[in-house]
């Protein structure tokens, strides 16, 4: 578990970091946190030519929240938005989501930009996006370009991006006072990749119901997704206990979960509809 | 006696040292000009090694050497077994390193030395191995077919059947008004240290001695295996305990690195150091638990227990390593637990498969045994619709009935009886702890969509395994006092109590004992080390006779200064006095005793476990709103140190109960190979355990009382954490039969009793 040999730059500029990571035939790798990226180096998972360290790129590490909604730097860390008040008001989803990523340790060095850029199919972050439809920018030789989080993610592991691309910028949109959301993920220790979770939102209209519902799910299939049809279920409704069930019946229906050691599809599936349900109430109360 | 250090609860001495991160492992230590070995291990389950070809790896960055079975002229040599050496397991004994085949996914096949670890990991990928792939077994029900044989020369895959004998349980059998049969399996687990294994050693070829670092738990056996393997004297190999992060009972028993690594420095006259990293130490490290039952319990109507009778099938893995043999003893033994059962027939298999073999963790065979037990009990009470806590206290065997025979084991001819005890006190003291008159109304209601069940459990602990143990007191240059034990610390406290009883026995400050020196091969003529709960109840009582050794020649000694009768000399704490006169303890700096303590019997400590929990019946959650575990440990010599023990040993056995499994493919590929899979539980996991030590039978059978207590928190865990499953579904009709209770499982068992109940 030795980690194996690469060279390592530690560039000060973006089109410096650009510049590395085109350098190396797509063998080179970005590293920020390195949270999930060392131990893959450790396993031997992944032998990069080059590690380009992010670390002392300027500008990338903080959150602004404005009309139009927040911006995280791809460096911002888990304990940013942990420690950060104004989340609780501008991005509620966000917040709630986060407080569920590993551990301590993990979450003070984990970077949004490198949970998204690797793309685990459980992993909170990339289910935010998606839930949220953020926008996320990258920076490449080809100059900086915004990719829809529903075009990012394609599969496990997989993403949109180019070897030469780094992630700079996730822009969440912006969270009307009406909004209501919800979180709910359940894995086998507190921390562990949820074996599935739900991150969802609606809005109120004047009359109390649901509307521009959003369901996104993490932990069943390769990659996180919105479900269309469970929305359509809230779409129009208001929230009461039956239409819970239902709304979790019809995302239970929906998904197509893998099977794992620690969970068969089946319980990955009646687990998604359980989770939904749950965090629609939570959304209401 | 004028000290009263034994029965008080001290803070660990040794606690100090760790806490301020001055403790001495293994890789803390260096030497000038050592090599960093990395070993190769077979990504293959079976097969038939063809070639394996080092050149290329040779000319790799900094490797100095990679060392082979071919190196070794006359074949590798054989780990033999410690425990249960029957000339029946010999075929099945490990060679050091694979030669001619592999059989488990991490067997050793190569030992590469480079001037870092990182350079001889690196050089792994230019190793090249053919391997002839053959059929894996991969599990016992694969094995007794036979089809695919470890051991060609065998041709089965069945090592041993012990069977544990008490009475005439067929007959029994014959005429019983009542009998239930399941089959019941817990999963595969293994006693993972938080500090891997590591093993440094250099050879002094000038004095022909060979030193080896990170010897831990049974130093002296290890010496003697090394010794015949090596051909060297023993009188030329010391072993050095270093500090250890854990040992569990798979910890310093002697595996091929034990070999590999003294033979690399001698082959090439470094020292090497090899440190196992947590990858090796989920495929290397002795694997244990993963046991099958068919059981069969015959009853009167009122539950009282008449026989028990069945088959325990155990999936080894290749080997049969140096403890291997334990678990699948125990279990055939210990089937009864604490209860009243006078026919008992049970036949333990052994059976090999391509897996990472298995030796003893906390708790062997005992915690397989109470979970089939137990979860039959209950099973059988709600059949019966008799009070579940009822029939155990009708089977629980009492005071005056004690010492209590149980069944005898063959072939080893293992007679065995239980030594003292009142069991049904701690099932008492246990449910009055729990509340039980408050919390037995919650039994399988639903509150607020959690189910509530309780779980109770009784256990049997066994300890103080003979045939000696040896402990050694001398006088320092400074008029303190050193104490030096043939056994070993692995993280019981063993330098706070040594030191108590030392002190109270010489009756000085228990800082007089100023070190306890323990674990190494150089410190006494002899010693047996840290297994099967001993340490305290064998090194303690040694610590006992070494004292009146130790007084006896310091009388002698100071009847001569003080001129004056060795009877009239007194050890004053610091100082002899006697004839009127005193002379100082350190003018007898050197002075030195041994004693021993021999002993062929076991102590056997009990206790009961309580658990009321949630099951939430959608996710298929378990969570803890109080457990509580009651232990008659004898004599506490020190109830800190054993609740601690107590606690600790829980949290370990309930990562067993819900999370530990370690899974294979059915091509004998490990699935749990980080422990982002084998899961442990964490410290927020389980926060609300308590631990009550009793010690109201002390056991007859030690001067000191003491009975082992290190395994009572973890071999009822399993037993008590499904039961309280059960008990919180059963207007469900859920019955747990495996172990781990993960989500996924509980809600499947969901699904099947719903569905049975839509029939």
């Amino acid at each position: 578990m030795k980690l194996p040999p690469f060279e390592y730059a530690c560039p000060t500029t973006l089109n410096e970091a650009v510049a590395l990571l085109a350098s190396h035939n797509g063998e080179a790798k970005a590293i920020a946190g390195g949270q999930s990226l060392v131990p893959m180096l450790a396993f031997r998972l992944a032998r990069p030519s080059l590690l380009v360290d992010l670390r002392k790129l300027p500008g990338l590490n903080e959150i602004k929240i404005g009309a139009d909604g927040v911006r995280l730097g791809a460096l911002v860390r888990w304990r940013d938005i942990q420690d950060d008040k104004r989340l609780e008001s501008a991005h509620p989803l966000l917040k709630a989501a986060i407080a569920h990523v590993a551990h301590y340790q993990i979450r003070n060095r984990g970077t949004v930009g490198g949970s998204v850029a690797h793309a685990d199919p459980a992993a909170e972050m990339p289910g935010v996006c998606v839930a949220c439809d953020a926008v996320i920018t990258a920076a490449g030789k080809g100059g900086t370009r915004a990719i829809k989080a529903a075009d990012f993610f394609e599969g496990a592991l997989t993403t949109a991006l180019k070897p030469d691309e780094i992630v700079t910028e996730i822009h969440l949109p912006a969270w009307p006072a009406v909004r209501r959301s919800g979180f709910q993920e359940f894995a086998r220790r507190r921390g562990d990749f949820a074996m599935s979770g739900v991150a969802l939102f609606y809005d109120l209209d004047a009359g109390g119901k649901a509307t521009n519902a959003h369901i996104g799910t993490i932990g069943v299939g390769d990659r996180p997704r919105r479900l269309a049809k469970a929305e359509a279920a809230l779409n129009g409704q208001a929230v009461t206990e039956a239409l819970a069930v239902k709304v979790g019946e019809a995302a239970a229906a929906e998904v197509d979960p893998q099977e794992d050691i620690h969970a068969s599809a089946a319980y990955r599936r009646s687990l998604t509809g359980t989770l939904c349900e749950r965090a629609l109430l939570a959304a209401a109360r | 006696m004028k000290n009263t250090f034994i029965g008080q609860p001290m803070e660990r001495r040794e606690d100090l040292r760790f806490l301020r991160g001055r403790g001495e492992y293994v890789d803390d230590v260096a030497l000038p000009g050592l090599l960093h070995a990395a070993i190769l291990r077979s990504s293959v389950a079976h097969g038939k090694i063809k070639s394996i070809d080092t050149s290329a790896a040779l000319k790799r960055p900094g490797v100095h050497t990679v060392i082979t079975a071919a190196d070794m002229p006359g074949g590798p040599p054989i780990v033999p077994m410690r425990l249960q050496p029957l000339p029946e397991f010999k075929p099945f004994e490990q060679p050091a390193i694979a030669h001619e085949k592999v059989r488990y996914v991490g067997e050793p096949i190569a030992v590469v030395l480079a001037a870092t670890a990182a350079q001889a990991e690196d050089a792994f990928d230019a190793i090249e191995v053919e391997i002839e792939e053959l059929p894996a077994v991969a599990d016992w029900t694969v094995a007794q077919r036979n089809n695919s044989v470890l051991f060609d020369k065998q041709g089965t895959n069945r090592s041993m059947v012990f069977e544990s004998r008490k009475g005439d349980a067929d007959a029994a059998f014959a005429s019983a008004p009542y009998v239930r049969k399941e089959r019941l399996r817990t999963g595969r687990h293994y006693g993972l240290t938080m500090e891997p294994r590591g093993v440094m050693a250099t050879w002094d070829a000038a004095k022909g001695m060979l030193t080896i670092y990170g010897a831990a738990k049974v130093p002296f056996f290890n010496r003697r295996i090394l010794s015949a393997q090596i051909g060297l004297p023993v009188e030329q190999i010391e072993m050095i305990e270093n500090d250890v992060g854990g040992g569990y009972g798979a910890r310093g028993e002697f595996y091929p690195e034990d070999f590999l690594i003294p033979f690399a420095a001698r082959h090439t006259g470094r020292p090497v150091k090899w440190i196992e990293d947590r990858r090796e130490n989920l495929i290397a490290m002795n694997h244990a638990r993963e046991e099958e039952a068919i059981l069969e319990v015959a009853c009167a109507r009122d539950g009282t227990i008449l026989a028990i009778r069945g088959e325990v099938h155990t999936d080894m893995g290749a080997y049969m390593r140096t403890n291997g043999a334990v678990g699948a003893r125990n279990v055939s033994q210990f089937m009864a637990g604490p209860y009243r059962v006078p026919h008992v027939k049970i036949d333990s298999s052994l059976w090999m498969t391509n897996k990472t073999p298995v030796g003893t963790y906390r708790g062997p065979g005992r915690f397989e045994a109470n979970f089939f037990l137990e979860r039959m009990i209950d099973m059988i009470a709600e059949e019966l619709r008799i009070d579940r806590i009822d029939m155990r206290r009708r089977n629980l065997i009492t005071a005056k009935e004690q010492p209590y025979p149980i069944a005898t084991v063959q072939p080893t001819n293992a007679v065995d009886e239980y030594d003292s005890g009142h069991y049904p006190e701690t099932l008492e003291r246990a449910l009055q702890e729990i509340d039980w008159p408050r919390v037995s109304k919650l039994q399988g209601k639903l509150v607020d969509g959690k189910y509530h069940g309780i779980g109770v459990v009784c256990f049997i602990e066994g300890g103080a395994a003979g045939p000696k143990e040896t402990a050694r007191l001398e006088v320092n240059g400074d008029g303190t006092i050193s104490l030096y034990l043939g056994t070993s610390s692995v993280g019981q406290g063993v330098e706070t109590i040594f030191a108590q009883i030392a002190a109270d026995a010489l009756e000085v400050s228990i800082e007089r004992i100023r070190h306890v020196h323990h674990g190494s091969t150089a410190y006494v003529s002899d010693g047996y080390g840290a297994y099967h709960s001993r340490s305290t109840v064998m090194g303690g009582s040694a610590v006992l006779d070494a004292a009146n050794n130790f007084l006896a020649a310091l009388r002698e000694a100071g009847a001569k200064r003080l001129g004056c009768d060795a009877n009239a000399v007194t050890l004053d704490e610091d100082k002899l006095t006697g004839g009127g006169k005193s002379v100082p303890l350190r003018e007898f700096a050197g002075l030195t005793q041994e004693g021993v303590f021999l002993n062929k019997k076991h102590t056997y400590s009990y206790g009961s476990h309580v658990a009321h929990i949630t099951v939430d019946p959608k996710l298929g959650r378990i969570e803890i709103i109080d457990y509580v575990v009651v232990q008659d440990v004898g004599r506490a010599i020190n109830p800190l140190t054993v609740k601690g023990q107590m606690i600790g040993s829980l949290v370990q056995g309930l990562g067993g109960a819900v999370l530990e499994d370690l899974k294979y493919d059915e091509n004998g590929q490990i699935l749990t190979g980080s422990l982002a899979d084998y899961l442990l539980p964490l410290a927020s996991d389980f926060p609300n355990l308590r631990g009550v030590v009793l010690d109201k039978y002390p056991s007859p059978i030690n001067p000191l009382g003491a009975k082992g207590a290190g395994e009572g928190g973890i071999i009822a865990a399993g037993g008590c954490m499904a039961n309280a499953v059960a008990n919180a579904l059963s207007s469900l009709g859920v019955q747990p039969r495996q172990l781990p209770l993960s989500p996924a499982y509980i809600w499947e068992l969901l699904q099947q009793a719903g569905r049975k109940a839509a029939e």
